[in-house]
């Protein structure tokens, strides 16, 4: 069979949509996580709950509120129109919004739990000693959590490569744009193109594999940091 | 077991349930129809009719024509497939899958262009489609659904395939298309004729039934599968989708006479 048919497209655009999925992820992930770690609010297991959400639901259900929030006349995807022209059905924007959502546990809940084991001290150590907030963070916490970012970045990483149900929903199959690889794969086996499912999947699973492999590998040799 | 032994109430009762279970089938035939997801409302109203006067029992199992052809190929319980196309029936038939003759074509499919947005069509046809004030054009994918394939033909053969690539999107099967188009994410498509005429009263927008001659016929084929040789309810269904009576209500759900 012809793997010169093989488009090299969907990888790409798979490996950007989660590259953008996970640094986005982090940059908000780390605030939310640094609040869930050391607020005493009430509203805390509330926000627990709504962050582990898309752990338990099925993409099916996100896939169908997103279909119509990114559409045009969605809460989220009327104002896009709006302001840009188009809404975010079918873009990869809508894309990578809708993987933020999906992937949110799978890096909040790795910093948050880091974020714990490493307590209050070491921030109050370093602000009692003219450290500001932001500098404590980055040169205390940060180093101290190196951990948590890489189990995080990776489960974002690939919780997002394995995305299928809502891209299913959401995406519109357009090559270049929502196309990801889970998506050629399902095209692929369903026209019987078995060759190019198999490269596919079997590069998809080996992919995983290392990955969560290393990530495993570093972390038992990096410390672990407990107050 | 020791549970049973000491408890023959339990024993008893749980034979009641299996017996009870087993019931229905007694006295009726199951069979599992795959279909085609554009005549997936169409065959649960004709179900339902024919289940009241045979006593069987149908389940229905609805996806694309590809997927259906492809599940049936690793093995899948169906009965008998409602394919879209003519395509996969006969490849059914001629890889040993299907029952030899029991092919025949139960319904032509007409296709249809649908916006919810009456300011788009200005004339009955295509030029439409020159305008940029929309932003989706929906298809069905045309590798995976007939349906898709004929308005890729169109799209072609009008020349409008190349110019509408980057603002085309594609639905996994039929049903996806007309979605896209009912919640508003999409502006336009190519749908089946069937699906507006069933959701005629909710839906508003302006329809279009294109030309069947711009493209290869529709011709949606039903064939019986090896596993269902002698399953009596799957021939009778055949038969009842065969009847001139039913054919005239096929033909009131959207589709072009045989």
């Amino acid at each position: 069979m012809d793997i010169s048919s093989l488009d090299s497209g969907p990888i790409w655009l798979t490996l950007q949509l989660a590259s953008v999925t996970v640094m986005i992820l982090l940059a908000i992930g780390t605030p939310m996580a640094w609040w869930l770690a050391h607020t005493r609010s009430k509203m805390r297991v509330g926000m627990e709950a709504v962050v582990a959400l898309p752990l338990v639901l099925p993409p099916t259900v996100l896939g169908f509120y997103l279909l119509i929030l990114l559409g045009p006349n969605g809460w989220i995807g009327g104002p896009v129109k709006a302001l840009t022209g188009a809404p975010l059905s079918f873009t990869f924007t809508g894309l990578v919004f809708a993987s933020t959502l999906y992937s949110l546990p799978f890096v909040v809940q790795p910093l948050q739990s880091n974020f714990e084991s490493i307590g209050s001290t070491p921030m109050e150590t370093a602000e009692s000693l003219g450290a500001s907030r932001w500098d404590a963070f980055f040169s205390v916490i940060l180093p101290l959590s190196r951990r948590g970012y890489l189990t995080a970045t990776v489960l974002g990483f690939a919780h997002t490569l394995g995305e299928f149900g809502v891209v299913l929903m959401v995406g519109g199959n357009i090559p270049e744009k929502t196309k990801v690889i889970s998506i050629e794969i399902y095209d692929r086996v369903e026209v019987l193109e078995y060759t190019q499912a198999h490269i596919l999947s079997a590069g998809l699973l080996l992919f995983s594999f290392i990955i969560l492999l290393t990530v495993y590998s570093i972390n038992k040799k990096l410390p672990v940091h407990v107050s | 077991m020791n549970a049973f032994k000491k408890n023959p109430r339990i024993t008893a009762s749980l034979l009641l349930t299996f017996l009870l279970l087993q019931a229905p089938g007694a006295l009726a035939d199951e069979l599992r129809v795959a279909v085609a997801s554009n005549f997936l409302l169409s065959v649960k109203e004709l179900s339902r009719e024919f289940e009241k006067t045979t006593a069987h029992k149908v389940v229905v199992i609805s996806a694309s024509t590809g997927k259906l052809f492809a599940q049936i190929k690793q093995g899948a319980p169906f009965d008998v497939l409602l394919a879209a196309d003519s395509l996969r029936p006969e490849l059914l038939e001629k890889e040993g899958i299907g029952v030899p003759g029991s092919r025949f074509t139960y319904a032509v499919g007409r296709l249809a262009l649908w916006s919810a947005d009456t300011t788009l069509f200005l004339k009955n046809d295509l030029q439409v489609l020159n305008q940029k004030n929309f932003r989706y054009l929906a298809i069905a994918n045309p590798k995976t659904a007939p349906y898709g394939k004929a308005a890729e033909q169109v799209l072609r053969k009008k020349g409008f395939w190349d110019q509408l690539q980057t603002r085309m999107v594609r639905g996994e099967n039929i049903s996806q298309t007309f979605q896209f188009l009912v919640t508003g994410n999409a502006d336009i498509g190519f749908i089946a004729l069937s699906q507006l005429k069933r959701n005629q009263k909710q839906l508003k927008g302006y329809s279009w039934a294109v030309p069947s001659e711009w493209h290869d016929p529709i011709r949606q084929q039903a064939i019986l599968l090896k596993r269902a040789k002698t399953n009596k309810a799957a021939q009778e269904f055949l038969n009842f989708l065969k009847s001139d009576r039913v054919q005239k209500i096929i033909e009131s759900y959207g589709y072009s006479p045989l």
